[in-house]
């Protein structure tokens, strides 16, 4: 492995994405930066559509042709952004994966569970047929698939949910990638399976100093999770700092909705579940100003104006809102309830 | 319950029978393939209603004095062997091509979503023997049943229709039957059940409107086949019989005259080819405008 | 898995009954006395009686039916009312030339079809795809035998490259047994290719929305790699059911193209002996049809079993 440790292994900087949906173009991602240090682990949280996977399908290179992607990507120090298909190709799997949301259908049901683990092992290392077969079969008995060696052979209709996770995720890690980028791991799955899953994850993370991307809606899977977050709304990053520091002092309107929207467990019967009043703006019309003006509830005509830049409300806790006087003030009971 | 319900139940929405959508014919004005394929068939239309009426020629009288014209101001697309006009032909045999297409279909329809409907609404083994019946007779073409019955009954049209009408039962029966399931299973249908309407009525009531855009869809495909099939039975001299001109039959007559007549061959074919042409497109168009569900590249 | 083929096989043999029942009403019970069709209205009535006995004709129904079953598993399937020559030998003759025509249309119509279907999906909704699309929708349009005529009219009556019709066999050679099937091969495989490239074009496209393709590429899969490795043996299985159904529509096309290039092959045979009234003959012909026709398609779903590996767990 390259690159010193101080270095970031990832760096993304003012990245912005143009798709073209059905209702024409779209500015699904603009101005996102970040960096990630190696070990490093980061939250992207937010509703779907708010451009946290659209982000994650351009650090793997996989948008849609059709995607315009500005701004840069870098890995190690070289250039992603417009790399050639097959200059990316020897990257993906072998330097930075990806899990999947869906692990049902996620795994080609015609190839044996082993078959799919090996291949990047195949692609990406000269190893032989053998060796990656005995390295699939490591991997999978290291995810917590039982009976690793017998099953290897088996196809993924014979798995349950969680355990086809498993095998994804084996295959992610069987190149030993510098960056894992996870996508929703376990919302597809029980949420017995869910804690067992990202326990795994999260011990995988650390056995390997692998760095790690965790996308998920779900504000607890990031607090329990990742040292650092980033809340994405309408296609920019609203609020980013440490985890601890984003929890304690939330900064944006948006990040203190989604925190009141929670389901809580031991809830008084009849409390009814907050919502952010709207919905999440399609990202073919976006407004000209802050893309959550239109929910917001402390909203000025400022805000409307231009998007608004991003506030650093202490060391390395930054905030996209002209407010954070008044909403950091308005953030009671955030700690602890 | 404390949590108020948000979301409201649409189940009523749904009983509404559905209706031609909305500015359909603005839509579908706009539809390539279904304006192209729409235009193709008129055509082909127009052509049989206008034999009804009028020909250039007559296309039973024989003229073996002017055989094998060339065309010309008189005879536009020249005289066949039997110094009959070539128009005329094309023209009369679009007329009997239609012909046995509708009865066809029509044999097809009535069977086929006759059944199809019975094994949505029976299932157990009604439905088992409907299906296995249907995949029987898919493994007899209409050529092969056509020659069955040609040889006890004698070739001609009523032995050309029957043969092309079993052939068209079998797929009817599957799309039928394949989407009145879907209805079935579907929350009004559920309700019309609860609120004691027997299986007869909540066929017709529910099941037939629902399925009827894809069956529009499919006999127009089917319709398409039944054109093919007929040319090529009529070609065999299966089909319809001289004097009644036929597209088919006049590509035989044409075949062995390829080397003094070569365009002779040509016409026919083309006329087959544009029916069979604009009404796959037609139904191509329809299946986009009538039911989006449906809109599957093919 | 073996349970599955075990049922499958068992509905083969009932529909192979069955249409081998149907077959034999509608051509043996149907027309009332095939001696009488044979020798016409005219014939006297001793002359009749004669030869309906000889053809074993005054035998009940139940057992000239059994008789004819039990003919079809041991290959003695009569002898022909008009030639009294064996009907299987007939048959076998006429398949040299109908089966070599088969086997070469339908390659060629998986060769075409696939490679078009693939490749208008690999470049889905660019020109080359839109281009091959309207080819097909146009494929789909001609009938089989005026494309054959097409074909004659440009290569033999212009170019004269290859003979308008007949067969060479296959005493002289091999190459010249090939050629003179070439135009008849090629104007089956035509229409049915087109069909055939639609539907692996669509069941290919399916196929790369799946989000085991995007896991694919997150392995560090080229585009062409998934292609070949994931995406294809997946969209096999639409793909073969009309292969399949394309067989039979394939096997009544050759009734039709032998007639165009008068080729004595299993079509000519049918129909000569439609002509002549020689309805052991048709109905030995039909059987044999209908037969391949039910065979081809319980393959293909033992196929599946193969192919498709959640088959054998879904029916144990």
């Amino acid at each position: 492995m390259s690159g010193s440790t101080n270095a970031p292994l990832i760096e993304v900087r003012d990245l912005g994405i143009r798709l073209n949906t059905s209702r024409g173009p779209a500015q699904a991602v603009r101005g996102v930066s970040f960096s990630l240090k190696r070990g490093e682990t980061l939250g992207l949280v937010g509703e779907s559509g708010c451009g946290k996977s659209v982000t994650a399908m351009a650090l793997m290179g996989l948008l849609p042709e059709s995607a315009v992607v500005s701004g840069s990507i870098r890995l190690d120090g070289s250039e992603l952004v417009g790399l050639s298909d097959a200059n990316y190709c020897k990257l993906r799997g072998n330097r930075i994966s990806m899990i999947f949301q869906e692990p049902m259908t996620a795994l080609n049901p015609m190839h044996t569970i082993g078959r799919q683990v090996a291949e990047p092992l195949r692609r990406h290392t000269n190893c032989s047929a053998a060796a990656a077969r005995k390295e699939a079969i490591a991997l999978l008995d290291r995810v917590g698939l039982p009976d690793a060696a017998k099953r290897v052979d088996a196809y993924p209709h014979q798995f349950s949910g969680g355990q086809r996770q498993r095998v994804t995720i084996a295959m992610a890690l069987a190149c030993q990638p510098d960056v894992l980028i996870a996508d929703e791991p376990t919302t597809a799955l029980d949420v017995t399976i869910q804690g067992q899953i990202l326990d795994l994850i999260a011990d995988l993370v650390a056995e390997r100093g692998m760095s790690m991307i965790l996308i998920s809606h779900d504000l607890g899977v990031i607090a329990e999770n990742v040292q650092r977050m980033m809340v994405m709304y309408g296609g920019t990053v609203v609020e980013s700092g440490a985890t601890n520091a984003v929890f304690t002092r939330m900064g944006h309107p948006y990040t203190q909705g989604l925190f009141r929207a929670r389901p809580r467990l031991g809830a008084r019967k009849g409390t009814r579940l907050k919502t952010i009043a709207g919905t999440v703006p399609e990202l073919a019309d976006l407004p000209a100003g802050c893309t959550f003006a239109d929910r917001c509830t402390i909203v000025e005509d400022r805000c409307r104006a231009a998007l608004p830049a991003v506030v650093d409300v202490s060391a390395g806790h930054g905030v996209r809102c002209v407010r954070t006087d008044v909403s950091m003030a308005e953030a009671v009971g955030a700690v602890g309830a | 319950m404390s949590t108020p319900i948000s979301a409201s139940v649409d189940v009523g929405a749904a009983t509404v029978r559905p209706q031609v959508p909305t500015g359909f014919w603005r839509r579908a004005l706009r539809h390539r393939s279904f304006v192209i394929g729409g235009t193709l068939s008129l055509m082909v239309l127009g052509a049989a209603l206008l034999s009804l009426v009028w020909t250039p020629w007559s296309a039973y009288e024989i003229d073996v004095a002017s055989k094998l014209r060339p065309p010309s101001a008189a005879h536009w697309l020249g005289t066949d062997v039997l110094g009959r006009d070539i128009v005329s032909l094309l023209l009369v045999g679009a007329r009997s091509t239609i012909m046995v297409g509708i009865i066809a279909v029509g044999i097809g329809i009535t069977f086929g979503v006759s059944l199809g409907l019975l094994a949505a609404a029976r299932r157990g083994w009604t439905e088992e023997l409907i299906m296995r019946m249907s995949d029987f007779t898919f493994a007899f073409p209409a050529v092969l049943s056509a020659i069955m019955l040609a040889a006890v009954a004698g070739p001609g049209m009523v032995t050309s229709i029957t043969a092309i009408g079993i052939f068209q039962i079998p797929t009817l029966v599957r799309v039928t039957r394949g989407s009145a399931n879907a209805i079935w299973a579907r929350e009004f249908v559920l309700a019309a059940r609860a609120s004691g309407k027997g299986g007869f009525r909540i066929t017709i009531e529910h099941v037939l409107p629902n399925v009827l855009p894809i069956l529009i869809v499919q006999a127009t495909i089917q319709f398409a086949l039944a054109i093919l099939a007929e040319a090529a039975l009529s070609y065999l001299g299966l089909g319809t019989q001289p004097p009644q001109p036929s597209w088919g039959r006049m590509l035989n007559d044409a075949q062995t005259l390829l080397f003094q007549s070569p365009m002779l061959a040509v016409y026919p074919g083309a006329a087959i080819a544009v029916a069979v042409l604009g009404l796959n497109l037609l139904g191509d168009g329809l299946r986009d405008l009538l039911d989006p569900r449906l809109s599957r590249e093919r | 898995m073996s349970v599955f083929i075990f049922r499958r096989f068992l509905t083969l043999i009932a529909t192979l009954l069955g249409a081998s029942l149907i077959i034999f009403l509608v051509l043996d019970a149907l027309p009332g006395n095939a001696a009488q069709m044979l020798m016409g209205a005219d014939a006297s009535p001793d002359a009749v009686r004669a030869l309906t006995i000889k053809l074993g004709l005054d035998q009940p129904l139940y057992y000239r039916y059994v008789h004819w079953v039990m003919g079809l598993l041991t290959g003695d399937l009569g002898n022909s009312y008009v030639y009294g020559t064996p009907v299987a030998g007939l048959i076998a003759e006429r398949l040299t030339l109908t089966i070599p025509l088969a086997i070469m249309s339908m390659s060629m119509t998986v060769v075409l079809a696939l490679s078009a279907g693939i490749y208008t999906a690999a470049n889905h909704n660019k020109l080359g795809d839109v281009g091959v699309m309207s080819l097909t929708q146009f494929g789909i349009a001609l009938p089989n035998f005026w494309f054959a005529i097409l074909l004659i009219l440009l290569f033999s009556v212009k170019l004269q490259w290859l003979s308008a019709g007949g067969f060479a066999g296959w005493d002289e050679s091999i190459l010249a047994g090939i050629k003179s099937l070439l135009l008849p091969a090629i104007s089956l495989s035509v229409v049915q290719a087109a069909i055939l490239a639609r539907v692996t074009r669509s069941a290919v496209l399916e196929v790369l929305r799946e989000d085991f393709v995007r896991t694919a590429r997150a392995k560090g899969l080229s585009k062409r790699d998934v292609l070949w490795r994931h995406v294809l043996r997946n969209a096999m299985i639409p793909v073969m059911t009309i292969m399949g159904l394309q067989f039979a529509n394939l096997l009544a096309g050759t009734i039709v193209i032998e007639n165009v290039f008068y080729l004595p092959g299993l079509g000519r045979l049918i129909f000569q002996s439609i002509a002549n009234r020689d309805l052991i003959v048709v109905r030995n012909c039909v059987m044999l049809l209908a037969g391949v026709v039910v065979i081809v398609n319980f393959v293909v779903d033992v196929l599946y079993a193969f192919i498709d590996p959640r088959i054998k767990v879904h029916n144990l």
